[in-house]
């Protein structure tokens, strides 16, 4: 009895995952099966590839031939495209952090009441279609946007900054757009806080400074790393706000990759790309992972 | 050592305001175990608040040692605290936790190594220095939060009600260890609690409070056996109470009955007073003795070490009397028995009705 009640169980649980099961298989697995095969096939003609097994497409992710002398080098042009594209998403996460803090921190401490008013307002760009959102960022730091205005209105400075189509314009706007990915991790966190622990380390002699670094942001630091893994992965990944802030000539890796699949008609060179994408988020996420176990280990 | 004067708190402004405190007046001496004791919003946990600098009084003054610490932020205060449910920090070990104040101190690291060491054998908690906080039960989270508070050897150590979350056996037995602490410590301990029977058993003085006043300060043998009015008789231990006039030097019960009562110097013949006399204070005899009051047997509650008998008398007035259980268990008196009352000499007192 028991064990065929058991094989029934068995067979039901299949059942009950099999949606989850088709949905990894299609969305997940599958198409990162394609893209990984791709990546060692020669690129076709006008698009799409040939099925011919190669390795030049990760050959060219790193080094260029000539065209008349066929010397190789190191294509310079791909690397800074990378190093850009990590730089500018960790210079994303830190600043989402410095403003998402003190945010999450004023939401945390209001009464219940209205906390669900200002989650409200933290989420309403959620509601707003993404390139929508940038072309208003873009409204305000272009050359006669608001900001300029304002400065030369107060009389800060005397000619308009020229903030757009540069790495600035770029940070700026992730920095906008994935804000709230920040905050709402940490306000959970904060939440959690019990305010106690702050009156007894207060108690027991912390200058605030010490408050904050020695009891509030260890013990917040899985809101503060949820935040930041939300923020980073998306940021070296994006698209649109580089795009439309960054031109054409401030390129991050999703740009690239997207020209590889489009006018570069090299499918293999962006399946490539886009594996070491992945292999990069995989990097930090690992990272991230061990940062945060130490920490539970040594106090 | 702590002098407290004219302390009061409100909460909220305007037509929300809530006076927490009103007045506050008390000293609290050197080495003393100083018990708040009051109902739930009598204030009693604003005023421990105020002496750790958590908050600020809305008037008075609070000196410590003759320093006028009123507005002094807490980490500038020689005060610590063992909080309701201990705030230990969960991100650091039970050392750690003990550490803490004193790294705040700028201490060196051998003399903490030393202290937390000290502190660790005091509460009998080394075999789990190195656990985190979560890992423990909450009777040994109970000990971290006592160590961690007195490691720093502060002037006096403030109580917020540490025991209400152990079980019956715990508290008691933490209730003989906190009196341990404070005499090898030397420390004064304010500390703050709703239970009669804590402050009783641990406390050198006790300030019973109600409203945000003080209503008495005394030792727990003072408090129990002449508390100042009909608030504090009743809050502390069990009490009866019964309505009489002042007869000469004497007090004349609505039964009829006439018995000897604390100083009725006070109220004028014939006033109407109110007399309180303990249960245990109630000697059951057989009906008809001389100078008994009659009274008949109404129920018996057994309660293990005592017996409850609760009495009806002439008038109808309720009375209790606690007599210790025989080897048996029976008292021996059915309902509805005749019996006579007696009460022990100087047990009856005098309130103001």
């Amino acid at each position: 009895m028991s064990t065929s009640l058991e094989k029934q169980r068995a067979r039901d649980g299949w059942l009950l995952s099999a949606p989850a099961l088709v949905l990894l298989v299609f969305a997940a697995a599958g198409p990162l099966l394609i893209v990984a095969t791709y990546a060692f096939l020669t690129p076709g003609d006008y698009s799409g590839v040939v099925w011919d097994f190669t390795l030049k497409a990760w050959f060219q992710v790193l080094f260029e031939r000539d065209i008349f002398d066929d010397s190789i080098s190191m294509a310079d042009a791909h690397l800074s495209i990378f190093w850009r594209s990590i730089r500018l998403s960790l210079l994303t996460t830190i600043l989402t952090f410095l403003f998402g803090l003190p945010t999450a921190w004023f939401i945390a401490t209001r009464p219940a009441k209205q906390r669900a008013a200002w989650l409200f307002l933290i989420t309403i760009p959620f509601w707003t279609n993404l390139l929508i959102r940038t072309f208003a960022i873009m409204e305000v730091i272009r050359y006669d946007g608001l900001l300029n205005k304002a400065l030369l209105g107060i009389g800060l400075i005397e000619t308009p900054l020229r903030i757009m189509y540069t790495d600035t314009a770029v940070l700026i706007g992730m920095t906008y757009v994935y804000l709230p990915l920040m905050v709402l991790p940490m306000f959970a966190a904060i939440d959690r806080l019990d305010i106690r622990l702050i009156e007894a380390s207060y108690d027991l002699y912390a200058t605030r400074l010490k408050v904050l670094t020695k009891i509030i942001l260890p013990i917040v630091r899985p809101g503060i790393i949820a935040g930041s893994i939300l923020v980073f992965v998306p940021s070296i990944g994006a698209y649109v706000t580089p795009r439309v802030l960054g031109g054409g000539k401030k390129m991050m890796v999703g740009n690239f990759i997207e020209l590889q699949f489009g006018a570069g008609r090299n499918w293999p060179l962006g399946a490539a790309l886009s594996l070491i994408l992945l292999l990069i988020v995989s990097v930090a996420l690992i990272f991230y992972v061990r940062v945060s176990t130490r920490s539970d280990s040594d106090g | 050592m702590i002098e407290i004067s004219k302390v009061s708190k409100v909460f909220g402004s305007g037509d929300a305001a809530v006076a927490a405190l009103k007045d506050v007046d008390a000293t609290i001496q050197e080495n003393e175990f100083f018990t708040l004791l009051g109902p739930s919003g009598c204030g009693k946990t604003t005023l421990l608040r105020l002496i750790a600098g958590f908050d600020h009084p809305t008037g008075g003054t609070i000196r410590l040692a003759g320093d006028d610490i009123t507005y002094l932020p807490p980490n500038k205060r020689p005060v610590n605290t063992v909080f309701q449910n201990y705030a230990l920090f969960p991100h650091m070990t039970v050392a750690g936790n003990i550490a803490f104040g004193l790294e705040m101190l700028g201490q060196s690291k051998t003399q903490i190594a030393e202290t937390v060491d000290k502190m660790l054998d005091l509460v009998q908690m080394q075999a789990l220095r190195n656990r985190y906080t979560t890992e423990i039960s909450g009777g040994q989270q109970q000990r971290v939060a006592l160590a961690r508070a007195l490691a720093p050897q502060p002037k006096v150590l403030l109580l917020d009600e540490p025991l209400s979350a152990l079980d019956l056996k715990l508290r008691k037995e933490m209730q003989i260890e906190l009196k341990r602490l404070q005499s090898e410590t030397g420390i004064t301990f304010v500390f703050v609690t709703h239970d009669q029977e804590e402050a009783l058993t641990m406390s050198d003085r006790i300030a019973v409070m109600r409203d945000g006043h003080i209503l008495q300060v005394g030792s727990p043998r003072d408090i129990y056996n002449h508390p100042v009015d009909r608030f504090v008789a009743d809050f502390i231990g069990e009490t009866n109470f019964l309505t009489a006039r002042v007869a000469g030097k004497k007090v004349k019960l609505t039964s009829g009955d006439v018995i000897a009562a604390g100083d009725v110097s006070r109220h004028g013949e014939g006033a109407e007073v109110t007399v309180a006399v303990r249960p245990e204070q109630v000697r059951i005899g057989e009906a008809g003795a001389k100078g008994g009051i009659a009274a008949t047997v109404n129920q018996t509650v057994y309660f293990g070490t005592d017996t409850h008998i609760h009495l009806k008398l002439g008038d109808g007035s309720d009375l209790v009397a606690r007599l210790q259980s025989p080897p048996s268990g029976e008292s021996g008196l059915s309902q509805g028995a005749a019996v006579s009352v007696q009460f022990t000499d100087g047990a009856v007192q005098v309130l103001e009705s």
